[in-house]
């Protein structure tokens, strides 16, 4: 069942009509069996990363359109995670003087806002914002390309698709998404206070001192580049999804759809991995 | 040759060059097959085109003509079969390499394929931007410029390919095709979905094209009337085959059923 439903959004449900481009879509003949349609996804995917790594460390570089990625997916993003990160510190603030209240522990809620958004709350809201917000923003863009034959003119213009529009993607997902992350913590924080200080008055200095009493870089470094992985989860996902679609505006609105749900989905295994990873090597 | 004993030498020579280009196919398909799934699109398909030559293909809707245009420029991969492009086999060839080859060709797509997030002027211009990072911005712009002259689209530069036209389109596609200079051009239904006086002037256009810049192309279409016009030879494809292929008057002497079929409803 599960299975079924993967493959479903992957795409690599029944052959999609349309004739099928060589570099791009699907490497491997369509066999029957969503346990083999869901390797032979990992399996073509593993191709496009492949293909994707090689022309992102060979000149010439894209360097314009990576500029124009990093507005996209940066500037353009900033609001919504700043909005969803303050939010989140609100919350947290709520929920949490809620329960350490009840527990006699009250005098820690500055530190467990701050841990808890720096930690996993900031990085993990900022992850699944953008894959939202970029996943589909890529995906559609990609696959309206793929099915109105776009990417097949920038190929027979002789000009590299993955160079062109994958790379400059997923790099710049890669680089943002730190920087995003450190906006969301901090409206996150912000946010946490004014919510602890209508209650009880208290200054944002204090409040961050209190916060941060006993915390290293340990604490903050890793959680906040553990987002590189996300943008490369997002953008590898999202361009993936787009470059191999087929179908028409269906195609167009799958691709979409698909590329949210899996870029989120994976977004959040990774994050099981990496918390792990990091509890191991930054103890 | 008393004429050309009078001519200045540099002339001679390029014409000898010329005239070995004119012998040697520059596009040679051989024994071509493609299939999607099941079904056999493309069965054994040999064609040649010499520079300076224009093949028309022609047949039915889903017989495989686009099919063949986009293994000639390396979109799709052959199941078996060779395609030369100027001797050289690019079945085999990766992305980089094909790049190599597909500077030399122009495609221009059925729908046009502009980008639509690019004006008419910046789509003329892409091709250039890639590959000609040794042309000043000034010099290609004026190509550019001298391109949609070229195609009757001087006036619109900067117009998005959504505010043009069909016909326009193709106008504007056929023009980022010829940005390379390509010595192979490929056309893919130039005419499809136009007005006869629009389909008339894409025709026209062609043919000065080909005078112009001596190319070898091959027209996908089911206009019998269109082909007539631009090509020096037709290929009828059925089911996957080349059913006949030699001049509009050869094919009109036929005696095998298909073709008598495809020209009467054609006519």
């Amino acid at each position: 069942m599960i299975d079924r439903e993967f493959s479903t959004l992957a795409g690599v449900g029944p052959p999609l009509p349309g004739p099928r481009t060589s570099p791009i879509a699907p490497v491997v003949s369509s066999s029957p069996g969503p346990i083999n349609k869901f390797f032979e996804w990992f399996g073509d995917l593993g191709i496009f990363f492949w293909r994707v790594v090689r022309v992102a460390v060979t000149p010439p570089f894209e360097f314009r359109e990576l500029y124009r990625q990093l507005d996209e997916i940066g500037s353009m993003s900033l609001p919504l995670v700043a909005l969803a990160g303050a939010a989140t510190g609100v919350v947290l603030s709520m929920e949490a003087r809620y329960s350490l209240t009840r527990f006699g522990a009250k005098s820690l809620l500055p530190a467990a806002i701050v841990f808890s958004i720096i930690h996993e709350t900031g990085p993990i809201i900022t992850g699944l914002v953008v894959s939202g917000r970029v996943g589909a923003g890529i995906g559609a863009e990609l696959a309206s390309m793929k099915v109105t034959e776009q990417i097949d003119a920038i190929e027979a213009s002789a000009v590299n698709p993955y160079r062109l529009l994958a790379a400059p993607r997923i790099l710049a997902c890669i680089l943002m998404l730190p920087l995003l992350t450190l906006a969301a913590d901090f409206c996150g924080l912000l946010m946490g206070w004014v919510a602890q200080a209508l209650v009880e008055p208290l200054s944002f200095h204090q409040f961050i001192n209190s916060g941060f009493k006993g915390a290293d870089f340990n604490d903050f470094l890793p959680p906040t580049f553990k987002t590189m992985v996300f943008g490369l989860i997002i953008g590898l996902i999202a361009c993936f999804q787009g470059m191999r679609t087929q179908g028409g505006a269906a195609g167009v609105g799958r691709a979409a759809t698909s590329s949210v749900v899996l870029s989120s989905l994976f977004v959040i295994l990774a994050d099981v991995v990496l918390v792990k990873l990091i509890l191991i090597f930054f103890p | 040759m008393d004429a050309i004993d009078h001519m200045p030498m540099q002339t001679v020579v390029n014409r000898a060059e010329h005239e070995e280009d004119d012998r040697a196919p520059a596009i040679a398909v051989e024994g071509l097959h493609k299939s999607f799934g099941t079904q056999n699109v493309l069965n054994k398909v040999s064609l040649t085109v010499k520079r300076g030559e224009t093949l028309a293909v022609l047949g039915r809707s889903g017989t495989g003509k686009s099919v063949l245009l986009r293994v000639v420029i390396g979109l799709e991969k052959p199941d078996s079969g060779s395609v030369l492009i100027h001797g050289q086999d690019i079945t085999g060839l990766g992305l980089d390499q094909l790049g190599e080859i597909r500077m030399k060709m122009g495609f221009l797509f059925q729908h046009a394929a502009l980008y639509d997030s690019l004006t008419v002027e910046q789509n003329v211009a892409f091709p250039l931007r890639h590959h000609k990072k040794e042309m000043s911005k000034s010099e290609q712009d004026d190509r550019v410029k001298a391109l949609l002259t070229e195609v009757g689209m001087e006036d619109a530069l900067q117009k998005m390919p959504s505010d043009i036209s069909g016909g326009m389109q193709k106008r504007v596609g056929l023009a980022r095709a010829l940005a390379l200079e390509p010595d192979i051009l490929l056309l893919d239904e130039p005419t499809a979905g136009l007005d006869p006086i629009s389909s008339g002037e894409i025709d026209d256009l062609v043919l000065k094209l080909q005078a112009e810049h001596h190319m070898a192309s091959i027209v996908v279409t089911h206009d019998l009337h269109s082909a007539k016009t631009i090509a020096d030879r037709l290929a009828l494809l059925n089911e996957g085959n080349v059913v006949i292929e030699g001049s509009f008057e050869e094919l009109q002497r036929s005696d095998i059923g298909f073709v008598r079929e495809f020209l009467g409803h054609s006519s």
